[in-house]
């Protein structure tokens, strides 16, 4: 225990007997801030003391992460040394932690049996790490981020390595601030460092889904390991020391020491025990008096209007006013807007205020792939309410001070995402296009293709009146399109606004990038995931919308097989519930039947099932096979589970993808069969189905001309004649009836299936998202599909080798995996409601 | 009163983030739980206010869930349709605490849009 009194200074000591005693209970930022506040508005008003559970003097907690870094030492984060507390006559009791309030009597108590009476009481116990409650957690080796003595068991543990003496393995469980400056620190101290992370975004109460995955990708370039999406199980110990980090799936970590940096809570013990109002935090008024007038609170531990903070601004704005009031010149605390900047260096973040868009929100985001930057400004009634800045967070304090005044943005709109320097940079630059009007000829526009303004002005008056002429001509934001908005002022500007002629459409809202252009830059950039492509591919939008989303997944499920892992939030119902939704919100289920046939034990089954869940129609499509409709989606599983029982599997009839193969019944019974027309849709639909398509995809076969199976309406149609097989393509019974056109006739089995898997295979590849073979003909040609197939040799050959290697990863029965208790979240109730009233009457 | 104001309807780590889950209410109208990516939760009645399509089954970006019979977006802060459509589905009040998620008792027992809701008024 250190106990140091100052002596009383003679100015002071002039009037001992009207100083009132002030007790401050923690020795932290806040506390010590109260202090400092009180003491410049009146250094005569009180006597202080002030108690600290640690042995040492006030510092700045939050530099604790440089301090673990390396980047700063203990000396350097210090506050107030020890003189502070002699000069202003304070009495700093370190390492003796209070115990006991007695607010009758208006005395404290410390662990060493210390009393100390007070006319004021101030606490300021800061905040408590939150310890997860898993088996494991007391271990040896599990500690926390909070003070000087956890900085020094982790240098401790990088020190030492592991067992062999290789570098030391480091688990950190959280991917909040805390935990990734915890594991950065970690990371420069030579540790092999794991992040587990239970929500699918790093810092996801600060950053949105774009920044966040920015944010991993550079810390795993760093040599992190980031889990996300991932529940810690167990700590796995070994002689009661740290052993190893067990994960809800299986996955074991090894660890030599493990951070828990999943949170804090405000620490409320003592006031609670103290009989005051404590609800998360200590309750507080606007001037931080707790529910006895005598007690006032501060920083993490308080909660004021509803609301507790874990960050240091807001509780400098709370000294101030708690130290007005203790002077007798109250203000009032109005709450907090908070930013965020992630102390990590070498990565610039920034946030701010909300960001989770919604009603009237308007989001505005710039992207620039090349140098890894993000920014999205949230503006609602021409106001700022949120931002995330990622890579250039420059303009953070402005866009902050815009917030936080509530500024009225209308005036700099246009320009704001640019940042400060340009949106202010008067009154001619407020529009962007004078903004780019004002541009020397010389200014690089597009630095990919190191176009400059009077090359893209030349280009436009050289007759490309569009964005896509411009790009196609001088080459101008035709790579990243990072500068498409200068472009397109420019061409606003060379033409005026009327002239310009708008390109083709756009895949959707959130991009200037049409569909064709998107899944060319997904191969070329490789991009695999889908934040990876928004990000490099500029999306306005955070994350998407309901039309691109399956779009990309279908993208990059076709461009990646066995390397991209299905995105099931970017499906549509019926492709994430393998059942096609009606429109009472029930479903209906569609068993394969290969070829249109079907057996006595096959129908027995659907019977029993149709019987079984009620299913409230029966019926036989037009793809030869039979739709139980009505049934409840809790029901599924099961009934998927029943048909699987009897040799059945899904039908696809939900999907864009495979439907189909109808086949009349060709050679071994009809009397005009030129081939086994029903074999060969047997063979065919076992080598396509449960392929994702573009769109729905549907196959007949024929026997005979006669075309019983209607092959010539049908996306691929085989048509069996004497001497082989017709093969047709782009045929289609919906709105727009259109008959097929002859691709070729080839003579054998094998030739029609490898053509079929070929044509499927380039369809997948070529086509836009929700385009039917029809249309996607009808716009690239007979002659153009004539030439992609058969005018390099082995082309078939090479299309058919691709599909059927997809099929090795896509092919399988997603009822299987339901019926056997996968994802049963999609199928169950989280819960149900069975009002009082309801359950007495029953 | 037997029961507090709010309802608990269990962990959070129920619903996967990006997804939702329903809650059938016996005699009354079946409740959509959403979770986003950014961990927030959102109770709807589970009928899009168009032809009461399971909201609970749509493509939720943002705030916004895309029902699922016809596309129409619905904000999960407001039940209101957005962009050119026209209509509302009541929200139901929620809070996490604790890990557990609460729904406000009065609200899932009888759901209700908004009084001050111009638009609806003025269609209703």
């Amino acid at each position: 225990m250190n106990v140091t009194v100052a002596q009383e200074k003679g100015e002071a000591s002039a009037t001992p007997a009207k100083r009132r005693r002030l007790v401050v209970i923690g020795n932290g930022m806040a506390g010590c801030r109260a202090v400092e506040e009180i003491l410049a508005r009146d250094s005569t008003r009180f006597d202080v003391t002030i108690f600290g559970a640690e042995p040492r003097v006030n510092y700045n907690r939050i530099m604790l992460s440089p301090v673990l870094a390396g980047e700063k030492s203990f000396e350097e984060i210090v506050i107030n040394g020890q003189d502070w507390y002699d000069d202003n006559g304070i009495a700093l009791v370190s390492g003796d932690p209070v115990t006991g309030i007695d607010r009758k009597n208006r005395k404290v108590v410390t662990r060493g049996g210390r009393i100390e009476g007070y006319d004021t009481l101030l606490i300021a116990t800061g905040s408590d790490p939150f310890i997860i409650p898993i088996p494991g957690k007391d271990l040896d080796g599990v500690v926390t981020f909070r003070d000087l003595d956890d900085v020094d068991k982790m240098l401790a543990a990088a020190e030492k390595g592991d067992a062999n003496g290789g570098a030391g393995n480091a688990v950190v469980i959280g991917g909040g601030l805390l935990g990734l400056e915890a594991a950065h620190g970690l990371s420069l101290r030579g540790m092999r460092v794991t992040v587990i992370h239970l929500m699918p975004t790093l810092m996801e109460r600060q950053l949105d889904e774009a920044a966040g995955y920015l944010l991993k990708a550079e810390l795993e370039s760093r040599g992190q390991t980031i889990l996300t999406s991932a529940n810690t199980k167990e700590i796995v110990g070994n002689d009661g020391k740290v052993a190893a980090v067990l994960l809800e799936d299986g996955t074991i970590i090894p660890a030599d020491i493990v951070v828990m940096a999943a949170g804090i809570r405000p620490a409320t013990g003592l006031a609670r025990a103290a009989g005051l109002e404590v609800e998360r935090g200590i309750m507080v008024d606007d001037h931080m008096v707790t529910s006895d007038p005598d007690v006032l609170a501060v920083g993490e531990c308080v909660q004021h209007r509803g609301l507790c903070y874990g960050l240091v601004a807001p509780l400098w704005e709370m000294c101030r006013s708690l130290a007005d009031h203790a002077t007798d010149q109250p203000s009032g605390y109005g709450g907090s807007v908070t930013s965020t900047k992630l102390k990590v260096s070498g990565i610039d973040l920034f946030s701010a205020g909300d960001f989770s868009g919604g009603d009237g929100c308007e989001d505005i985001v710039m992207r620039d792939a090349s140098r890894g930057i993000y920014k999205r400004v949230v503006v609602k009634d021409d106001r700022i309410v949120g931002a995330v800045l990622y890579g250039d967070t420059a303009d953070g304090n402005w866009y902050f001070d815009l917030l936080r005044k509530e500024e009225d943005i209308s005036d700099v709109r246009e320009a704001l995402i640019f940042g400060q320097a340009f949106a202010s940079g008067g009154g001619a630059l407020l529009d962007p296009n004078a903004a780019v009007a004002a541009l020397s000829d010389d200014a690089e526009i597009c630095g990919c293709n190191g176009v400059s303004k009077a090359q893209v002005v030349a280009c436009i008056s050289g007759g490309a009146h569009s964005l896509d002429a411009v790009r196609s001509t001088c080459k101008a934001s035709a790579s990243c399109g990072s500068c498409t908005g200068l472009v397109e002022s420019l061409l606003a500007v060379t033409l005026g606004d009327d002239a310009v002629e708008s390109g083709p459409k756009t895949m959707c809202k959130c991009t200037s990038f049409t569909h064709d252009d998107v899944r060319k830059l997904i191969v070329e950039k490789e991009l695999k995931v889908i934040p990876q492509v928004m990000q490099e591919l500029h999306w306005t939008t955070p994350d998407g919308c309901a039309s691109c989303r399956p779009a990309l997944n279908y993208y990059l499920l076709c461009a990646w097989p066995g390397e991209y892992v299905d995105d099931q939030k970017s499906r549509f119902v019926n492709e994430r519930l393998h059942a096609n939704i009606q429109k009472d919100g029930t479903y209906s289920v569609v068993p394969r039947m290969w070829g249109g046939i079907t057996s006595p034990n096959e129908l027995r089954a659907i019977a029993d099932a149709a019987d079984k869940y009620q299913a409230r129609l029966v019926k036989v499509t037009g793809g030869q096979r039979i739709d139980l409709f009505g049934i409840r989606k809790e029901d599924l599983p099961a009934i998927w589970a029943d048909l699987n029982a009897a040799g059945m599997v899904s039908g696809h009839a939900y999907g864009k993808s495979l439907r189909t193969v109808k086949t009349c019944v060709g050679s071994e019974w009809c009397r005009f069969g030129t081939q086994d027309s029903t074999g060969l849709g047997v063979q065919i639909e076992r080598m396509t189905w449960g392929s994702w398509m573009p769109h729905k995809f549907k196959i007949a076969v024929s026997g005979c001309p006669r075309n019983c199976a209607e092959a010539t309406i049908k996306d691929f149609g085989v048509i069996c004649v004497d001497s082989g097989y017709e093969l047709h393509v782009g045929g289609n019974g919906g709105i727009h009836v259109r008959a097929t056109d002859l691709l070729c006739k080839v003579e054998t089995e094998a030739e029609a299936m490898e053509h079929c898997a070929a044509f499927i295979q380039l369809y997948r590849e070529d086509a836009r998202y929700l385009e039917r073979t029809a249309p996607w003909i009808e716009r690239k040609g007979m002659d153009w599909l004539k030439e992609a197939l058969f005018a390099k040799p082995g082309t078939v050959t090479e299309l058919a080798r691709r599909f059927r290697y997809s099929q090795t990863f896509w092919q399988d029965d997603p009822w299987a995996a339901r019926a056997g208790g996968d994802r049963r979240d999609l199928h169950s109730h989280i819960a149900e409601v069975r009002p009082l009233s309801i359950m007495e009457n029953a | 009163m037997p029961f507090g104001k709010w309802l608990d309807i269990g962990p959070v780590d129920q619903i996967e983030p990006g997804t939702a889950r329903t809650l059938p209410v016996e005699g009354g109208e079946e409740i959509a739980v959403f979770r986003t990516v950014r961990n927030d939760i959102f109770a709807l009645v589970n009928k899009c206010p168009h032809k009461q399509g399971p909201l609970s089954q749509g493509i939720i970006h943002g705030n916004v869930v895309a029902c699922p019979l016809h596309n129409w977006n619905i904000s999960l802060e407001t039940g209101r349709a957005l962009g050119d459509d026209k209509g509302c589905v009541p929200t139901i009040p929620s809070k996490v605490e604790g890990g557990r998620m609460f729904l406000l008792r009065d609200a899932v027992l009888n759901p209700q849009i908004p009084v001050d809701d111009s638009d609806v008024a003025a269609a209703a």
